[in-house]
Parts: structure tokens; C-alpha cells; sequence
């Protein structure tokens, strides 16, 4: 049970504020906000998400640069509490199509509204944007996709990919209609893993791990059955599978899933025998399935990093980052980073003759070498030089005192885990058109290190 | 829908400099109030919108209440909703008017559309008037026989609203009697989940005053009702299965069997794409499961997986919310995860609340096969950029160092960090050296070579500066030039600004002296000047201490200062059992986010539904005055404790298990004596070895002793009496019993299984108190019905003030007590648990 929910801007206005059991005072938005703003500035790092000033709970989560927040007295449910805001932020994306401060601000009576059928003095009656759409009546004032910076997983697709499908797309409201006053019939599948790997300085892989997602956001009428078809030889649970397939290794083709989880709608009566998912999707974007797997997989990237003393107060690094996927495919907005010594004053970059789209920096702040690509093609490799002159003499210790390497990047249409949808079936009643489908892929570097 | 008026600010809404905007708006409204124009709805929409806007950014708008409640007449649902808010929003200060809208909203109460009905009904409720709750009642019986779902699903949460404003009001009405019916016999689930909750907070409210709803929301936890809500799971939402999920974890089942066919059932709820259903479903397994350790252990296992993909498949903040619970289950069975413990291995990109948990649980989960390779990962992470994790990553090796039997390489690493000659690196790998000397003193060659090497002007941290100066004094044998680093150090008196250095300071060189007098004597005499000198009290009177007992024998000064010293092993716990337990039982709340009971962050009232109401912070039982007494004693000891905890063996006397016994003796009268006696044991315990004490001191010391450091062999083994007798007239008053729960250990934890007899008379607490009372145990707190009740008591020994308490709960269903003992003297627990059973084995039979 909350008490109270509101939404701050990043300069800690109010821009939502709804009471609703009227026990925390009402001075509680402002108390937040300087607690979270000082928190950084004591140096204690990010607040945390749930904290307590005297005897009120404070919840929050970011979204899209906005502080979604709860409050409460009552000992609850951490996890129920931040999902809700979680899904608030995004019930509200549903009906606004994209998600900001000033189309928050735009459609705040929308929003009001929304929070009313939302939440009953502090409990949740529903966060379904379906069971929603049938008690709201303000229309959203939908405000020009094309100005905003794209953000999250929607965004991805709008850089990598803009002949295959139009990116305003999944940026539209549940509600809003097309200019042609028709809906368009249309499903988008999106499977996005995101990455985590530490390679050592010898280049062995320490740890990895996917993490993925298949996102579905349905514009289909009617509600029809929809059914996904996953690879057949995909098995979860890695402990007990190897048990029975000893002689079928990791590299051999089958996709082993450590664990996953399931979205409410979804009906595995046939998951064990064919590997199908059956749902009737909800109205809005929703996560089909959640997926654990840390079975052996080929990194798409190999990075090389070497720091070496040349000279009193002089030293060098060589970065190379190599693609290790099909030439077919081109990675985008990658960044290479490395922590510098701290006594570091400067950097001279060379870059290879002909290299295109780079950018090069030294965050004198940070002490930070950034390394910016456009894009990178399959199966090319990259090198950057750098030149760096210290203030004082390093102790034979630079490698200690630099580093780790730190990569992000985004590869749409590829995944690690080969898990695949192998068809998407939409059982509609005999209906000349046939709605849209889009089934993307895309990986993108959750935290992609390589040591020193 | 128009486009919004205010075009011309694009962004955030205009703010109103002065009164001037609202009176506009005021005008502006009473203009649109009577009209009947085309298009007038838009108008009146955009002006309603800028009277919300200002209301949201906190400027009062209450003035223009009359326009809007004129204005609302219309059939604009839009428009109605914005006026509804805002009558929520000002109906409370301003009661006055509120009583102007009870009209419309009456009157809407009853419309054709379901969806006014329901929006009107809710407005109503939400009002919060208290003198407007008797137009309230008539509406809210209508909307619970409602045909619609919606509007019977505000009904209900209206009942609970109206419960808040007038509690009378709802019970008279019999509301909650018609929300009983509601709950077990309605269609739509929402409408069931909401009569659920609103029972729950009803029931748990009236409880304490009622006996029937005491027994109704007993009856909420009655096998029939659970079983209802359990069916048909699947049909509720995925928060109101969360609700259901609680509501099961209270329920106590009467057998394995139905323990096993509640989880078959529920088994699929651990792959809930949402995280709350998740910890709902792990709580109350890890609840049903808590007497059969195998399968308790087993629920381990099962849960591991879903919690690690909900860390990391959700938001940062839900993957916060989770890894905490994972975190406490790490803490509290290591062992099972202790193969998982890559998945504990900091990101550099997480934020540092993530990776402070994950680095306690690297340091929970370390054992001989894996701990190579965790120690190897730590030591990356003490390069890292980001300082606090860097610090904390230090700390971690350190921790693992003193949990380990095989030090070899971890004593490597250590060192290794104090040559990397980064700061806060040196200074805490000094701090953990001088720990692990603490616990290994048979390292302190190769540490002492290392730590020699440093510059003590390179070291600034308090912390780190008080360990090197520890070191230079316990060490300065071997420490060649240790009398002249503490000389030097002394010579800069008046710049050290910690106290804690300084006090370290004089130990340090009192203890040069005795190993190296010629050499240390100039330094012993400059830094007793000094401290005589310092305005820092403890400084001062430590200063004169030890020159006084220099003055007195400088042998019996080295026996008080620099006694031999036993290995410590093992470090006091930040943390008590009775504490751990507490939040265990808490799981799936913020007691296990803040790694705190709740009842050290909630008040009273805002503890959730069925929650024991007699828990021990809520007494009620007379007595307040009585506490006041006890405060002058209270004061003395907390004294006490603080000129305990100044000395250097800080550590060893912080552990929560020894304070019990040295405060225990409540004087309430001669607090001279006991602070005197308290003196002398402050003395003993630097010195074990002094000869030639009292008998009773000495038994004192045993005690003590006895307790906190149970490897040195106590020199009078405490009598036990063979027969226990008790005081039956003991008295104890609440606070003291609290204070002594807190700070003791559990010394005994048992089951016994109550007779049939027993069971049977315990129909009512009062019938067990006045049995037990006859048996000189007394009861401080009781509460619970039937199945479950609980039982704090206490008694005291005949003959001396050693008391014993006891928590019982006593399950009728299961025929099963489990009790908890805590005694001042523990070797008497035994026999005092004897004499407890057999009090209890009575009761009920003639």
C-alpha cells in the first residue's frame, strides 16, 4: 500500500502529485528531491532506489530522465512497490507513445486519469493498459516522435535498420489512430539480449552472460491467438539437462537456457513438447518472456589492450578491437573506454590511415580515453594509438593504475544465444490483409570489460 | 480534442506570479459556468486543465472551489473527472465547501452510465470529511449491490475509506459484514481481491478492541477461506495474486501433505515475469517449509534460478529489490550458493548500492574451493575508479582472510596493497593487517616487515594511522625503529586531530616502554605530558590513568597494559541472531532492503495487518511507570559501556552476546556499588591474570568472561544450584525486558509437544498465565488466537536477581510449543527449561 505517487523532473519539479491516504506530509516531493541530490554529492554514489527519512519509505525509479516516485509508512513489498512505478512509467508509454518531460507535461490530465484507475487509496487495482483503455477518455496530445532523441529499445531499431520498417512505429500511442483515421495491423517481435563479458589480460573469457527479453507490442484487433515457435533444440535448466545429454556439449547447437520466466498472458501447454508459446497479447509493450543463459557463446568482439612506459613521464596504449561476426552485419554507436592514471595531462591520438567515423577524446576530468566508432562491419579489426604524458613518475605500476577496458555497442539483426523465433502465427478469422509482422533481433553490451 | 490554449508556453505551465492568475481564472470560469454555447466544454476543459496544473506544481487554488463545483454541470466525462480531482484534492481544508458538492455527486451517484456511478462514488469517498460521512452510507450500499463490476469494485475500497473517516460509521452500517459476503461470493475478481484487502486493514484495526473481528480475521486465515483464494489464483490479477500469496504465507497448515499440495499448486508462480509474485510465492515457501530442514534447504535450491534471472532481467532499482533478498539468503545458507559465485561479481557499470551487496555476498559465499578465485576478482576491483568499491573491495579480501583457515595467499595479496602506494589503498589494507594479526598472530613477521617499510607520514586516515600505531606498539620488539616513529608521532601532539589516534598513541608508547624502557622513556614521558595536557576527556583520563599506575608499580602497569594477548577467533557479529531471525520472518518487506526490523523504522500504527499486536515495542501492559524508575540505572550502565568500548580492545567487547551479563544485575538503588564493581571488572578484563581479587569479583569476571571470550579457562566454575528454585514474586518491568530480550543470547531453543489437555484449556491466553503464574513463571506480553498464540515470560531465581525470559508460541493445531530462553545465568537454562516443560506438561490436566 502507498501513500502517495508522484513524477519530478530532473530539476525536481512536480510534474504529477497525487495523495492518496493523506499521511505523509505534504512537503515529502522536495524532501525526496534533496536527498537524492545529495546523496551524489556526499560522494556516497546513486541513491538508492528505497530509502527511509523519518519513518516515510521513499521509492523511485528512472525512466527516460523522470523520477517515478512512491511513499509510504507501511513495511511493504520492496519489489512490488518498484515494479508498480516500473509499470506505471510504462502504462503511461502506451498511451503517450513516447515517454518524456514534455510529453509528460503535455498530458498530465491524461495522466491523472490514468493514476485514478491505476491505484485505489494506495493499492494497485490494475496496471494492464487493455483493462485501462475501457475507463479513460482523454485522448493524448501526442507530440513529434522524430524530435525526440530516441531512447531505449524502440531506438535501437530506428538507427540500425530504417529501410526495413518505419521507426516511428512502436513510438505511437495504443490509443492514438493513424493520419489515415485506420489502424494499421501490425506485431512487433523483438528478441534483445543484452551482454556481459570480463575477458582477463590474457584474453580468456572470466565470465559471461546473456540476458534476454522478447518483447512483443501488439496493434492487432480483435485479440487474436498468437503463437511463437522457438528452436526446437532449446532446453532450460543447465544443471539438469546435462545430466541427460552429456554427449551434446555446449558447442554443438543446442541453445541451453539457464532459466527464464513468462509474461501472465502466456499458455505453455505445449512448451515441453514443441516449444511453443501461445498468448493472446495485451494492448501496450509487454516482455513475452525473460531469459537467463551463461552457457559458452562467441563474443562478437575481441579487444586488445596493451599500456606500456616509453620513456620518463611518457607512455603508450594500443587498443584493437576486432568484430568476430559475419560480414553481413554492422555494429553501431560503439564506445571504448579506459581509466587513465590519475597523474595523466594529456593524450595524442593516431588513428589507422583511412579509419572513418572515429572520434577520439581524453576526459580530463575522469581521467578518461574515449573512443568513439560509427560503425564497425563484420569481420574487420580496428587499432588506436595513444601517446600519454604524465605529471609525475609512474612506479612501474601504470598497468595497476589504468583501466579496465570498457566497450558498449549495439548489433541489430544478431544474437548471441541463437534462440530464435522460428515463426509467428496469428490465428485470425479469415481476413483478406494480412497484418504486419516484425520480427528484429538485437544485441547490445550490458557491461563488455577486458582487464589489463 | 482541442489543442491546449496555453500554445504559447510550449513546456512547463506558466506560474502564476500573485493572486492575479487565480482570480482571472476565477472570472473566467463564473463566465462559462452558466453557458450554454457550442464548444463551451473546450473552454471549460482548458481552464480546468490550468487550475489542475497549478494545484500539481503547489499553488493554492482553492479559492475558485465555488466556479468549479458551478461548472461542473455537464455531461463532459473529461471535464468531470478533472473536477473530481480536484474536489478530492481541497475537500478536505476546506469542509465548508465540500458540503457544496455532496449535492452533484449524489445525484451522479445514481446516473445512467456505470462509469459515472463509479467515478462519482469514489469522489465522494475520497472527500475525507468527517461530518459529511452520513451522505456516504446510503450511496456506498447501492454501489456494493451494483450491477456493474467497476462500480462495486469503488464500493468496496469506499467502504475502507469511510472505515478511516468513521469507523463507526462503517461498522454500524454492518459494511463489513456485506463486504464478507461480497468477498466469497462475487464473480469479478477484482471485486474480491479489493473486499480481501479492505477486510485486512478493517479487522486488524477493530481487533484490538473487538473480540468478534478478532475472530473474523482470524477466520480470514481459516483452511476454507485460504483454500477459496488459493483455487483460483490464476484468475486474479497479477497484485492481487500478491495479496493472495501473503494472506497464505500466515496460513498455518496442519500437515506435511497439505504443505506439499500448496506448493505443487503454486509451483508455477516462480516464473512469473513479475518480480512481486516472485517473493511473494518464495516467502511463503521458504515460511511452509521452515520445520522440515531438508525441504527447506531444497527451496533453496529451486529458488536460486528465478531469483538470479529477476536480478537480472529487470530495471537497475528491481534487480536492487531482489538482490537484497538474495543477499539475505546468501547470509544465511553461504554454502548453497557458494558454487554460484560468479554470478556475485561486480559489473563496472552497476551502480555502487548493487555492488556493496554483491561484495558482502563474495565475502558470505568464500570457501576453500572457491576462494582463490574470488579473492583474485576482489583485488581487480581494488584498482577501481570508483574509491568507496575500491575500499570495500579491500575490506572484502580482508574479511575472507579472517573467515579462512588457509591464509597463505590472502596474506600475499594484503601486502601486495600496501606497496601499491595508492592512499586510501594503504590505509585499508593496514587496518585489515593489523586484524589479521589480531587472529594470526603467527604472521606478524612477514606483515611486520612490510608494514615497517611504510612512512607513517603517508598515512592520514584515523582508522589506518590507529592500526599502524597498534602495530608499532604491540610489535615494537621487532619493529626496529617503532620508539622513534612514536616519538616523532608524539612530537606532533597538538596536529593530530583524532582522538582515537591519540588515545592509541598512548597505549602504543606505554608498551614500547615496557619492551624497550631506555629507548621509549623521553616518548612515554612527552606523551603522558601531552595527554595530560589534551582538553579531550578520555585522552586526558587515560593519560592520568596510566600515570598513576606507572607511579603506583610499573610491573602491575605492564600487567594492566600489555598483558599477553590471546588470538581473537572469531570477530564479534555486527548483527545478532535474534536480529537476523527477525527480518528472516519479515522476508518480502523493506526490513530486508534496510537490513533492519521493522520495528526499527515503522511506528505503531503503521505496521501491516497481522502482525502480533503484542509484540514486545507495542506493551501495553502498565509498568510505564515503573520504566521511569529503572532510567537513573540505565544511565549509569550506558556509562559503563561507553569507557568499555574506549579501549583499544574495542572488538572483542562490542559483541552483542557479552553486554547482557555485565549489565545485568538491575540495581535500582546503589548505583555507587555497581558502577565501582563495573570499575574492577573494566580492569580484570585487560587483565585476566591479576591475582589476589575477591571471590565475588571473581565470579563476576567469570561471567563475563564466560560469555564473550570462552577460550580462557574460567578460574571459578559458577555453581549451578541442582535445584532450581523460583521467585514467585518476581517483578520486571517491560522496558527492562526488553532491553535484556535484546542483549541476550537465545541460550536454549526447544520444542515440546503440549498435551491434549493442555490444548484444550488453551482457549483463551488468560487461562495459561494463570497456570503458569502458579509455577512463579510470569507473563510480560501474550497475544494470538487460536491456532496460534505467544507467550513472553519471565521468572527470577529465588535467592538472587538472575532472570530468566522466555518467548513461547504455542500452536493448538499442531500440538507443538516452541519456546526460546534467555537467561542472565546461562548454565541455569537447562534447568530452568526442565521446570518450564513440566509447568507447562501440567496445564489442563486436573
Amino acid at each position: 500500500m502507498i501513500s502517495q505517487f508522484f513524477v519530478l523532473s530532473q530539476r525536481g519539479d512536480n510534474i504529477v502529485f497525487r495523495d492518496y491516504r493523506g499521511v505523509v506530509p505534504k512537503g515529502s516531493a522536495e524532501i525526496f528531491f534533496r536527498k537524492v541530490k545529495f546523496w551524489k554529492e556526499d560522494g556516497e554514489g546513486d541513491a538508492p532506489p528505497v530509502f527511509n527519512v523519518d519513518g516515510v519509505n521513499y521509492f523511485h525509479v528512472k525512466v527516460a530522465g523522470l523520477l517515478f516516485v512512491a511513499t509510504t509508512r507501511v513495511n511493504v513489498s520492496p519489489s512490488l512497490v518498484l515494479e508498480l512505478l516500473q509499470r506505471i512509467a510504462r502504462v503511461i508509454k502506451d498511451y503517450l507513445g513516447i515517454l518524456n518531460e514534455d510529453s509528460l507535461r503535455k498530458n498530465f490530465v491524461l495522466v491523472y486519469e490514468l493514476l485514478d484507475e491505476v491505484i485505489d487509496f494506495g493499492y494497485v487495482k490494475t496496471t494492464s493498459t487493455e483493462v485501462l483503455k475501457s475507463y479513460i477518455f482523454n485522448e493524448p496530445i501526442v507530440i513529434d516522435a522524430a524530435r525526440v532523441p530516441s531512447l531505449g529499445a524502440a531506438g535501437i531499431f530506428m538507427q540500425g535498420s530504417k529501410r526495413r520498417m518505419p521507426g516511428t512505429a512502436v513510438t505511437k500511442s495504443v490509443v492514438a489512430n493513424e493520419p489515415g483515421g485506420r489502424k494499421r495491423e501490425e506485431i512487433f517481435v523483438d528478441i534483445i539480449e543484452k551482454i556481459s563479458v570480463t575477458f582477463s589480460s590474457s584474453g580468456y573469457i572470466l565470465t559471461s552472460e546473456i540476458d534476454g527479453t522478447i518483447q512483443m507490442k501488439s496493434y492487432l484487433s480483435g485479440n487474436p491467438e498468437i503463437r511463437l515457435a522457438l528452436n526446437d533444440d532449446l532446453s532450460i535448466g543447465r544443471g539438469r539437462s546435462s545430466i541427460y545429454d552429456y554427449g551434446n556439449s555446449s558447442g554443438s547447437g543446442s541453445v541451453i537456457l539457464d532459466d527464464c520466466n513468462f509474461h501472465e498472458s502466456v499458455h505453455l501447454d505445449n512448451f515441453d513438447i514443441d516449444r511453443t508459446l501461445a498468448l493472446v497479447p495485451p494492448d501496450g509493450e509487454f516482455p513475452v518472456m525473460n531469459y537467463r543463459m551463461t552457457q559458452e557463446f562467441r563474443t562478437p568482439f575481441r579487444i586488445n589492450a596493451l599500456i606500456e612506459e616509453a620513456g620518463p613521464l611518457k607512455a603508450e596504449v594500443i587498443l584493437k578491437v576486432r568484430a568476430e561476426f559475419a560480414s553481413s552485419i554492422t555494429a553501431n554507436t560503439i564506445l571504448v573506454q579506459m581509466p587513465l592514471p590519475t597523474y595523466t595531462t594529456r593524450v595524442t591520438f593516431e588513428l589507422e590511415p583511412g579509419a572513418v567515423g572515429n572520434t577520439t577524446d581524453f576526459k580530463e576530468a575522469n581521467k578518461r580515453l574515449e573512443w568513439g566508432l560509427k560503425k564497425i562491419v563484420g569481420g574487420s579489426e580496428h587499432t588506436l594509438r595513444a601517446k600519454l604524458t604524465f605529471s609525475q613518475e609512474s612506479h612501474g605500476n601504470i598497468v595497476k593504475e589504468s583501466g579496465p577496458v570498457s566497450m558498449t555497442f549495439t548489433i541489430p539483426m544478431y544474437n548471441c544465444s541463437r534462440l530464435q523465433v522460428k515463426y509467428l502465427q496469428i490465428a485470425k478469422k479469415s481476413k483478406t490483409d494480412n497484418p504486419y509482422r516484425w520480427v528484429r533481433y538485437v544485441t547490445q553490451a550490458n557491461s563488455y570489460v577486458a582487464r589489463l | 480534442m482541442a489543442p491546449p490554449a496555453q500554445s504559447h508556453r510550449s513546456s512547463s505551465p506558466s506560474q502564476p506570479s500573485g493572486k492575479g492568475e487565480v482570480s482571472d481564472l476565477k472570472s473566467q470560469l463564473r463566465q462559462l459556468a452558466g453557458s450554454r454555447a457550442p464548444g463551451v466544454d473546450d473552454s471549460k476543459r482548458d481552464l480546468f486543465k490550468k487550475v489542475i496544473s497549478y494545484m500539481t506544481i503547489g499553488i493554492d487554488v482553492s479559492a475558485v472551489f465555488g466556479e468549479m463545483v458551478m461548472c461542473s454541470a455537464t455531461s463532459d466525462i473529461v471535464l468531470k473527472k478533472m473536477c473530481y480531482l480536484y474536489v478530492g484534492n481541497y475537500a478536505k481544508v476546506n469542509p465548508d465547501l465540500a458540503l457544496l458538492t455532496i449535492n452533484f455527486l449524489q445525484r451522479d451517484c445514481k446516473d445512467a452510465d456505470p462509469m459515472i456511478r463509479g467515478l462519482a462514488l469514489r469522489s465522494l469517498c475520497s472527500l475525507r470529511v468527517a461530518n459529511l460521512v452520513e451522505y456516504l452510507v446510503g450511496p456506498l450500499g447501492s454501489g456494493l449491490k451494483d450491477n456493474s463490476s467497476y462500480v462495486r469494485i469503488v464500493a468496496v475500497m469506499g467502504v475502507l475509506k469511510l472505515y478511516h473517516i468513521s469507523a463507526s460509521t462503517c461498522v454500524d452500517a454492518d459494511f463489513p459484514q456485506t463486504l464478507k459476503h461480497l468477498m466469497l461470493n462475487d464473480s469479478d475478481t477484482q471485486v474480491v481481491a479489493n473486499c480481501l484487502t479492505a477486510l485486512q486493514e478493517i479487522w486488524s484495526a477493530e481487533a484490538s478492541t473487538s473480540e468478534e473481528a478478532s475472530r473474523e480475521r482470524e477466520a480470514l486465515l481459516s483452511k476454507p477461506v485460504v483454500y477459496y483464494f488459493l483455487n483460483r489464483i490464476r484468475e486474479f490479477s497479477e497484485w492481487a495474486q500478491c495479496l493472495v500469496l501473503d494472506l497464505a504465507a500466515k496460513y498455518v497448515p496442519s500437515d506435511n501433505n497439505e504443505i506439499f499440495d500448496i506448493m505443487n499448486l503454486l509451483e508455477d508462480r516462480l516464473q512469473h515475469a513479475n518480480g512481486a509474485v516472485v517473493l511473494a510465492t518464495i516467502k511463503l515457501f521458504l515460511q511452509l517449509t521452515l520445520s522440515m530442514a531438508d525441504v527447506h534447504q531444497q527451496v533453496y535450491e529451486r529458488i536460486k534460478a528465478p531469483l538470479l534471472t529477476l536480478v537480472s532481467s529487470g530495471s537497475p532499482e528491481q534487480s536492487y529489490a531482489v538482490l537484497s533478498h538474495l543477499h539475505l539468503l546468501v547470509m544465511r545458507a553461504p554454502y548453497i550458493f557458494s558454487s554460484d559465485y560468479k554470478h556475485f561479481y561486480c559489473q563496472y557499470n552497476e551502480p555502487s548500492y548493487v555492488k556493496k551487496l554483491k561484495l558482502e555476498m563474495l565475502t558470505a559465499v568464500a570457501n576453500e574451493s572457491n576462494t582463490y578465485e574470488i579473492v583474485t576478482e576482489l583485488c581487480e576491483y581494488a584498482a577501481n575508479v570508483d574509491i568507496p568499491i575500491a575500499r570495500e573491495s579491500i575490506r572484502a579480501v580482508g574479511k575472507i582472510a579472517l573467515q579462512q583457515y588457509d591464509v597463505n595467499a590472502i596474506v600475499d595479496r594484503l601486502l601486495q596493497f600496501l606497496e601499491m602506494e595508492k592512499d586510501y589503498v594503504t590505509a585499508e589494507a593496514l587496518v585489515l593487517v593489523k586484524d589479521l594479526l589480531r587472529k594470526y598472530p603467527q604472521w606478524s613477521q612477514d606483515c611486520i616487515a612490510v608494514v615497517g617499510n611504510i612512512s607513517s607520514k603517508n598515512v592520514q586516515e584515523p582508522k589506518a594511522k590507529a592500526a599502524l600505531i597498534w602495530m608499532l606498539g604491540e610489535y615494537s620488539q621487532e619493529m626496529h625503529d617503532a620508539p622513534y616513529i612514536l616519538e616523532s608521532l608524539i612530537e606532533n601532539w597538538d596536529e593530530e586531530h583524532s582522538a582515537e589516534v591519540r588515545l592509541h598513541l598512548l597505549t602504543a608508547v606505554m608498551k614500547c616502554f615496557f619492551k624497550r624502557p631506555p629507548e621509549t622513556q623521553n616518548a612515554l614521558g612527552a606523551a603522558l605530558a601531552a595527554g595530560l595536557a589534551d582538553f579531550h576527556q578520555d585522552v586526558h583520563d587515560r593519560a592520568l590513568f596510566y600515570y598513576r599506575v606507572l607511579q603506583h608499580n610499573v610491573s602491575v602497569a605492564e600487567r594492566v597494559v600489555n598483558p599477553p594477548k590471546q588470538a581473537v577467533s572469531v570477530f564479534a557479529d555486527t548483527q545478532s541472531s535474534e536480529i537476523k531471525d527477525r527480518i528472516f520472518d519479515e522476508f518480502n518487506s523493506l526490513s530486508v532492503v534496510y537490513q533492519k526490523p521493522s520495528y526499527m523504522f515503522t511506528d505503531k500504527e503503521h505496521r501491516g495487518p497481522f502482525e502480533f499486536s503484542d509484540e514486545l515495542g507495542n506493551l501495553s501492559i502498565g509498568a510505564e511507570s515503573a520504566a521511569g524508575t529503572v532510567v537513573p540505572a540505565h544511565r549509569v550502565e550506558a556509562n559503563d559501556k561507553d569507557l568499555l568500548l574506549s579501549t583499544s580492545e574495542k572488538e572483542e567487547i562490542r559483541g552483542p552476546s557479552n553486554n547482557g551479563s555485565a549489565y545485568s544485575a538491575p540495581s535500582y538503588d546503589g548505583s555507587a556499588i555497581s558502577a565501582a564493581s563495573q570499575a574492577l571488572s573494566e580492569l580484570t578484563i585487560l587483565n585476566p591474570s591479576v591475582p589476589g581479587l575477591t571471590p565475588q569479583s571473581s565470579l563476576a569476571i567469570d561471567d563475563l568472561l564466560g560469555l564473550g571470550l570462552p577460550e580462557i579457562p574460567s578460574p571459578a566454575p559458577a555453581p549451578s544450584p541442582p535445584l532450581l528454585k523460583l521467585n514467585s514474586k518476581a517483578v520486571l518491568d517491560p522496558g527492562t525486558f526488553q532491553q535484556k530480550w535484546r542483549q541476550l543470547p537465545i541460550s536454549l531453543s526447544q520444542e515440546y509437544s503440549v498435551s491434549p489437555q493442555g490444548v484444550a484449556a488453551l482457549t483463551t491466553s488468560e487461562a495459561l498465565l494463570r497456570h503458569m503464574q502458579g509455577h512463579s513463571i510470569h507473563c510480560i506480553a501474550s497475544g494470538g488466537q487460536s491456532p496460534n498464540f505467544k507467550f513472553f515470560f519471565f521468572a527470577q531465581k529465588a535467592e538472587e536477581l538472575s532472570t530468566f525470559l522466555v518467548e513461547c508460541i504455542i500452536n493448538t493445531s499442531s500440538a507443538k510449543a516452541q519456546i526460546k530462553i534467555k537467561a542472565d545465568d546461562q548454565s541455569a537454562s537447562q534447568a530452568f527449561s526442565a521446570l518450564f516443560q513440566s509447568a507447562l506438561s501440567k496445564f489442563g490436566v486436573p
